[in-house]
């Protein structure tokens, strides 16, 4: 047998951490998708993953489509979910403020959890891996092909929103918006629809989150609040608006919690990402990449 | 001007006097008594919510926390110390207090999204501590064999003795917040909620303030907790979850937490629809708790108390 | 000399503000003799906001130093300068839009008084007294600045002009000895403005010193007893009015005179 040296453990923890860290950068870029078009915190963003993952699951290992095309209408769905949620909650509250924003967020949280429960049970759904199960072993750790499809769409999906921020009119009228309503409503911006598009946006790259992780972690209904929330960890490690500070939060936070499961205590996993969410909002709410100089550059 | 007058307070005094009277002639509500023994313990809690939340303008969405906190600490020391439950009772308001100290200074520097998102993060992370410290806490299994209470050989064994126990506490908390409200404390927390920088131009110390506030909430928080251990005997932790930070939130949106008596007929509505009104829909209640929500937050931003107001506008054009 | 013997109130010393990169105030120095109306003008975006900010405590200037009646105040915090005696409005004003117009007031009261948040809650013989106090001090301001007859509106639907009265108002229930004014006659029209510059002259007369930064130059010419003009955040004038109106300085720094002196 093996040798199982500690320094493979480690490795392990740091694979581990990097693939479920690369699930929370992703939550991360969406809620920054959001933010910095409308400056809501959408604390509903944990749901869309979770959608992602339960919705595939009937799709693929139920109704029996192929992945190829089980992934693509999952990622439609999840995102008209999203644009409701723009419609339903957002739009129409005349008061908002960021209390009044945050329970309207909250309510549809429980709303799409609830009617995940009712159409999915509380049972855990697994999802076959895109490329097999046989573990790659490699420096003494066991890596899952999955991992690499979780790593990798993460690397995707930051290259096509760089793309379409940089080379599309759409794209381009998105980013002024978020630097300035007012004048890109004056511009001829229409600012309702760029809001809306940035809920499908974040619905979609959180769909695909949930695609990938669900053969790796399951998936249930009530995982949403949980990834939501370590979400906004990542947000806020990387500073709030910043798309490569939410990869960098992501990764790095994913790998504390790893470690901390693996090293210290796997029944506190949940409350390290916790912990080190309130440490930086304590000590250094910018977060590593919120500084002024950074802002400036902060689309990808 | 805002000023509570006496003539409701009085008024639902008395009702809250005769109601186990009436409910014990009338079959079909005679459990209604010991929901309203869960009414009032709720009160409590979303009393101190609502001058935190809606006069100061501090959002809390980790209000569950503390609330846990009482409950464990009065179980704690009654099951494995054998102390007085008054005791005990005191002990976890001032654990409480220290606890919304500790927490309260860092995070009441924060506003907005930041503030909410922290209060969650400590409400979840005290929930996986009631979880987790087994030896303590007993785990998911939670702590029973939680004695009752008694006051100089009174023991308060029956429901009628306890509902009336519970409800003098929430009418002296009601009082006191009301108290609060109407003098310079209650003005420097609504000048915080619309000025920070106006507030402390006229010399409020506005984190002073809002910890004072944030601390307040707690004890009446961990009150509660203890009454509602005393009196089931038992507690676990799914009691103190996330989820009950946000049916919190449910209550103080849905009766308006702009006003205190917004929070007691939040608590009251919330208690109703989750014990007794909502059976029809067994678990999946938390979909018509969202749709609520929603439609609170859209419809009625001063909540259910909100409405003779809005009446009166109708009038008035 | 005369200088010396005439006491400043307040004395602001190489007093730097600096955002990142960005200078706000570049080593300020002036005065302020007690009792006189000194005024503070400048294009927008020379610093006078800014050093309102700093002199009342919303942040600490990043170097240098202010004093209030010979003592530091630059590193207190706003609660404490308001205290000692420094109160101001808002260029934006910051009523309480949650309170009727006599709260505002009381609130003002809030240095002057003092009762705990427990002491409250039982309300003790003592609050009750304390609140009547208040509330009958908050009376007389109101007569002063003539708002009297709409205490109990909500502040909310007052008119700006009555708005800014009444922002003023809220400052002197601080009992302070220096009031800052940040804009007082910013969007008012003519009858309004002259209603506010009575009042600023009114509060002179009470032995109130007085700080103001206004772009309306009538009222600036018509109640101020010192001009100081800032421009990019350095001092490039002081003086009485009759020199400031023809430093040339100040007439380049608002582009050839732009602004109407008469």
């Amino acid at each position: 047998m093996e040798e199982f040296s500690f320094a493979n453990q480690l490795f392990q923890y740091l694979i581990t951490g990097l693939t479920v860290g690369s699930v929370y950068a992703m939550v991360a870029i969406g809620f920054n998708i959001i933010y910095n078009v409308t400056e809501i915190i959408n604390l509903a963003q944990g749901e869309f993953v979770m959608l992602g993952g339960l919705i595939m699951v009937f799709l693929h290992a139920v109704a029996g489509l192929p992945l190829i095309l089980a992934f693509p209408i999952t990622v439609i769905l999840v995102t008209l979910v999203g644009m409701l949620l723009d419609r339903l909650a957002i739009r129409p509250i005349r008061q908002p403020s960021v209390l009044t924003l945050i329970i309207a967020t909250i309510a549809a949280s429980i709303i799409i959890k609830g009617t995940a429960m009712f159409i999915w049970g509380k049972d855990p759904f697994d999802l076959p891996a895109f490329s097999g199960r046989t573990p790659i072993n490699f420096l003494g750790a066991v890596i899952q092909p999955q991992y690499f499809w979780v790593i990798g769409f993460l690397i995707v999906t930051v290259i096509l929103l760089t793309l379409f921020f940089e080379k599309t009119i759409i794209g381009k009228a998105m980013s002024a918006c978020a630097d300035n309503p007012d004048a890109a409503s004056l511009m001829g911006i229409n600012v309702k629809w760029m809001i809306l598009l940035s809920f499908s946006l974040s619905a979609a790259i959180g769909a695909v989150a949930g695609i990938t992780v669900t053969p790796i972690s399951l998936m249930e209904y009530d995982r949403g609040a949980m990834l939501a929330i370590k979400g906004f960890g990542a947000v806020v490690l990387g500073g709030l608006g910043s798309f490569p500070g939410a990869i960098l939060g992501g990764l790095i936070l994913g790998t504390i919690e790893s470690f901390g499961a693996g090293l210290i205590s796997s029944g506190y996993k949940d409350a390290f990402a916790l912990i080190v969410l309130l440490a930086v909002l304590f000590f250094r709410p910018s977060g590593l990449l919120g500084s002024v100089e950074i802002s400036k550059i902060k689309r990808f | 001007m805002l000023r509570i007058r006496k003539l409701p307070i009085i008024g639902f005094a008395l009702f809250i006097i005769v109601f186990p009277w009436i409910a014990g002639t009338i079959p079909a509500i005679g459990n209604y008594p010991d929901l309203m023994i869960f009414a009032g313990i709720y009160c409590l809690i979303t009393i101190g919510l609502s001058l935190l939340m809606g006069y100061a303008g501090q959002i809390s969405l980790g209000q569950a926390a503390f609330y846990g906190i009482g409950a464990y600490v009065s179980a704690i020391l009654t099951v494995h110390f054998g102390l007085s439950p008054w005791f005990c009772m005191v002990i976890g308001m001032l654990i409480a207090s220290a606890v919304a100290v500790l927490v309260g200074v860092p995070s009441l520097k924060l506003r907005g999204h930041y503030l909410a998102m922290a209060t969650l993060a400590f409400g979840i992370i005290v929930f996986i501590v009631f979880n987790e410290e087994i030896e303590w806490t007993g785990g998911p299994d939670g702590i029973s064999g939680i004695p009752g209470l008694s006051l100089f050989g009174f023991e308060f064994d029956t429901v009628l003795k306890y509902y009336y126990l519970v409800w003098f506490l929430v009418f002296a908390a009601f009082i006191f917040t009301i108290n609060v409200i109407q003098s310079r404390s209650g003005r420097a927390l609504r000048a915080i909620h619309i000025s920070e920088a106006a507030s402390s131009a006229m010399g409020v110390n506005v984190s002073r303030f809002k910890i004072m506030v944030f601390v307040y909430s707690a004890i009446l928080a961990s009150l509660a907790g203890s009454l509602y251990a005393h009196y089931l005997n038992f507690i676990n932790p799914s009691t103190f979850d996330l989820f009950f930070s946000i049916k919190l939130l449910i209550m103080i949106a849905l009766g308006g937490m702009h006003e205190v008596w917004g929070a007691i007929v939040g608590a009251f509505l919330v208690t109703f629809l989750s014990f007794e009104w909502l059976h029809f829909f067994e678990e999946f209640e938390v979909i018509v708790y969202g749709i609520i929500l929603l439609l609170v937050t859209i419809f009625l931003p001063h909540g259910l108390v909100g409405i003779p107001g809005i009446v009166k506008g109708w009038f008035r054009r | 000399m005369n200088e010396t013997l005439t006491e400043h109130i307040l004395e602001v010393e190489e007093v730097v503000m600096a955002f990142g990169g960005l200078m706000a105030l570049i080593n300020l120095n002036f005065q302020v003799k007690k009792g006189m109306i000194k005024a503070i003008i400048g294009p927008n975006g020379a610093g006078k906001t800014t050093l309102f900010n700093v002199i009342t405590g919303t942040f600490p200037p990043t170097e240098g130093a202010v004093r209030f009646k010979r003592q530091s105040i630059e590193r207190l915090k706003a609660h404490e300068i308001a205290k000692l005696g420094i109160s101001r409005t808002f260029q934006t004003v910051e009523l309480f839009t949650n309170m009727s117009v006599l709260e505002n007031v009381m609130v003002g009261c809030h240095t002057r008084t003092r009762s705990s948040f427990i002491a409250s809650g039982f309300r003790l013989p003592q609050v009750k007294r304390k609140e009547a106090q208040i509330r009958s001090k908050a009376m007389e301001v109101l007569e002063f600045i003539g708002l009297t007859d709409r205490s109990e509106e909500s502040a909310d639907s007052l008119p700006l002009g009555d708005r800014k009265i009444l922002e003023i108002g809220r400052a002197l229930a601080t009992e302070p000895e220096l009031v800052c004014l940040d804009e007082p006659a910013a969007g008012l029209n003519e009858t309004e403005t002259q209603a506010a510059a009575d009042l600023i002259k009114r509060i002179k007369e009470k032995g109130i010193t007085i700080l103001l930064v206004e772009h309306d130059m009538k009222v600036v010419m018509d109640i101020s007893d010192e001009i100081m003009v800032l421009n990019y955040g350095e001092k490039i004038a002081e003086g009485i009015p009759e020199e400031i109106q023809n430093n040339h300085k100040v007439i380049e720094a608002y582009l050839g005179g732009e602004e109407d002196y008469a």
